[in-house]
């Protein structure tokens, strides 16, 4: 079983196909969003686009409510990110470092509240945003975002938190620092990565969120990204150029920010302040 | 819904994240020294040494301090969370149609709602297809995930490297770019997959209708999740396989174990609360994944493809019968609840310290 060379080709083999079959489909949809049309619509595919064009980011550009729709989830997704951070960071000190009676209880009901089944409560939140008068509006959405990443934001944090060594916030405390300044000037410069990472997360989910913005916001000019997105192809039927340039935009945030973000909220943990 | 990211939220930092139950594995390593202080946790080395001094200390310190600190936090949940559930319920008792939505009447049927859905036959099968469908994919999306982890363990630095980024790539796409690509790569017309299919000799697959019938498009719907899940399942047992030391592989192979014997009696016992809390997680999100199977398949052809939320979604919101569909949502819940319940007990048997 050790690694000899005919199973260490077989293993990379193996990894080579895996690995085109997991990044196709996303290649696939970039490069249809930049071949023209007779490249898209043909017998047999073609690999590489030739003769690249932006005709078709052009087409999704030009739709109508085009900037409002990413003023619309930026707002919603940024917003709710933001406010679960603040609220999440309070409540995870609270559990990683205290000890109270409920603590127990607190986080069995983030493990439950992580679970919720959020695409089967769209009628009483349809209700109960129509009575506050809200429909078509993006703070509901922010409000309820906020809750759908606060669970995992708690828990992930409470674990960062929880990481860093108490010795780090007691000697602070000698030093002369009060609760508060030993936690604003230890912890929380050491809790960056992990403020990135949830952030990360917590920016995907809210980002591509469909089923509630499905029911709130029926008025175009107040969908999000991905409302768009499905709209825009019943619109458009079957062109798959301009549905796919569209598709692009709307992952491309996500994309960029997992590149930039991941290594970073890897890398920060591991560095820890504990060694030497 | 929990959407895509949300399972993969939980534990994401790289193994940190519901950490507890993972790396509580970590005492079968018992390297030497302490077995009975229990759980070892290599990444929080700090709050285990920690957790003899500073324990009784803290005791009653805090007063109210940690009740103030939690207090939005509960208020958002009992907001934004506790009473949708509680409306959701409500709702189920009410008659509730375009009419009473728009005239804004409130009236209460009892359990007529619940009688109507629970002698539909639409229903049952619903709640057939999506057992069925939840058992499938959640199987494949594990064996899968897990042989993709394994093999990310066994490779070298540079192909790891290669195979991560393209699990990044599927896993970083949103849920609604995901499935928009899916369905332009099963396209009837100038599909990428019916053209390979016929290239590799299965010429009927020409020009399918993937949407045509209930299996092909639950195919369609499947590999979607699959594609979508795996990295999660992968990444997440690769963090787990790099805190099991490579002494235990040795000694196993020593005793001239094959793979298989490695994996069902060193890795996996040491994982199994990882297997465990992974299974459940993707059990949760495949059985309300909703925007996958509504863009792809509408629930179609005939509704045979509506599984238990789409079923909601088509009777709720499409039919305008907002309370029937309340109370297809409320069983649901419940169906969700009953296997909830199941895992955590196990959870909390295991976890004496959350």
């Amino acid at each position: 079983m050790k690694s000899s060379l005919v199973s260490r080709i077989t293993f990379n083999a193996l990894a080579s196909v895996l690995a085109i079959v997991f990044v196709f489909p996303v290649y696939w949809m970039v490069t249809t969003a930049f071949k023209p049309n007779n490249q898209i619509i043909s017998s047999t595919p073609v690999w590489v686009p030739t003769s690249p064009t932006l005709a078709h980011f052009t087409t999704a550009m030009h739709a109508q409510f085009f900037g409002d729709y990413w003023v619309n989830s930026l707002t919603a997704t940024v917003g709710a990110v933001l406010a679960a951070l603040v609220i999440a960071l309070l409540a995870s000190v609270a559990v990683a470092r205290m000890r109270f009676r409920g603590r127990k209880a607190f986080i069995l009901m983030i493990m439950v509240a992580q679970m919720a089944p959020w695409a089967v409560m769209q009628i009483a939140i349809y209700m109960i945003v129509r009575d506050a008068n809200m429909l078509n509006e993006i703070l509901p959405l922010l409000l309820f975002y906020m809750m759908m990443v606060l669970p995992f934001t708690i828990w992930t944090l409470r674990n960062f938190v929880a990481a860093i060594p108490k010795e780090l916030e007691e000697s602070a405390l000698i030093d002369g620092c009060s609760r508060f300044g030993a936690f604003w000037r230890i912890i929380f410069p050491l809790l960056a990565p992990g403020l990135m990472a949830t952030s990360l997360f917590g920016f995907i989910t809210a980002w591509g969120e469909f089923p509630l913005v499905l029911v709130l916001n029926k008025d175009p000019a107040h969908y999000t990204l991905p409302l768009w997105l499905t709209q825009f192809q019943s619109v458009f039927g079957s062109d798959w150029g301009a549905t796919m340039a569209a598709s692009t935009l709307f992952a491309l945030p996500v994309l960029v920010l997992f590149m930039i973000m991941q290594r970073r909220a890897v890398g920060g943990l591991t560095a820890g302040a504990v060694k030497g | 819904m929990p959407s895509k990211g949300a399972p993969a939220q939980l534990r994401d930092d790289g193994g940190t994240a519901a950490g507890s139950p993972e790396h509580s594995g970590g005492q079968a390593r018992g390297t030497g020294g302490n077995g009975t202080a229990g759980r070892f946790r290599p990444r929080f080395g700090g709050k285990f040494g920690g957790k003899f001094g500073g324990k009784r200390r803290d005791t009653g310190n805090d007063g109210i301090t940690p009740y103030l600190l939690l207090l939005p936090a509960l208020a958002a949940t009992a907001i934004f969370l506790v009473y949708p559930a509680i409306r959701e319920i409500l709702i189920s008792f009410q008659r509730l149609n375009a009419f009473e939505l728009i005239q804004h009447v409130t009236e209460w049927n009892g359990f007529q709602n619940y009688q109507t859905i629970l002698s539909s036959s639409d229903f049952w099968h619903s709640v057939e297809r999506s057992v069925l469908f939840t058992a499938v994919n959640v199987f494949l999306i594990m064996v899968l995930g897990s042989l993709v982890g394994l093999l990310l363990n066994r490779l070298g630095s540079k192909m790891r490297f290669v195979l991560s980024l393209a699990l990044v790539f599927a896993w970083a796409m949103p849920v609604l770019a995901g499935t928009t690509v899916f369905q332009w790569l099963f396209d009837q017309n100038y599909g990428v997959v019916d053209w390979l299919l016929s290239q590799l000799g299965w010429k009927s697959m020409a020009h399918y209708d993937w949407l045509n019938s209930q299996f092909s498009a639950f195919t369609v719907i499947a590999l979607l999740l699959v594609w979508q899940s795996i990295p999660f399942v992968a990444f997440n047992l690769y963090a787990g396989l790099t805190t099991i030391s490579t002494e235990l592989y040795e000694a196993a192979r020593l005793d001239g174990a094959d793979a298989w014997r490695i994996f069902r009696s060193v890795i996996f016992p040491i994982l199994k609360p990882f297997f465990l809390s992974t299974t459940f997680l993707e059990i949760i999100w495949i059985f309300g994944a909703l925007p996958q199977v509504l863009a792809i398949s509408g629930g179609g052809p005939q509704g045979s493809t509506a599984t238990l939320p789409v079923y909601a979604y088509l009777v709720g919101v499409g039919q305008q019968s907002y309370g029937m569909g309340a109370a297809v949502a409320v069983v649901t819940i419940v169906m969700l609840c009953l296997m909830m319940s199941y895992y955590f007990r196990i959870i909390l048997k295991q976890e004496d310290e959350l």
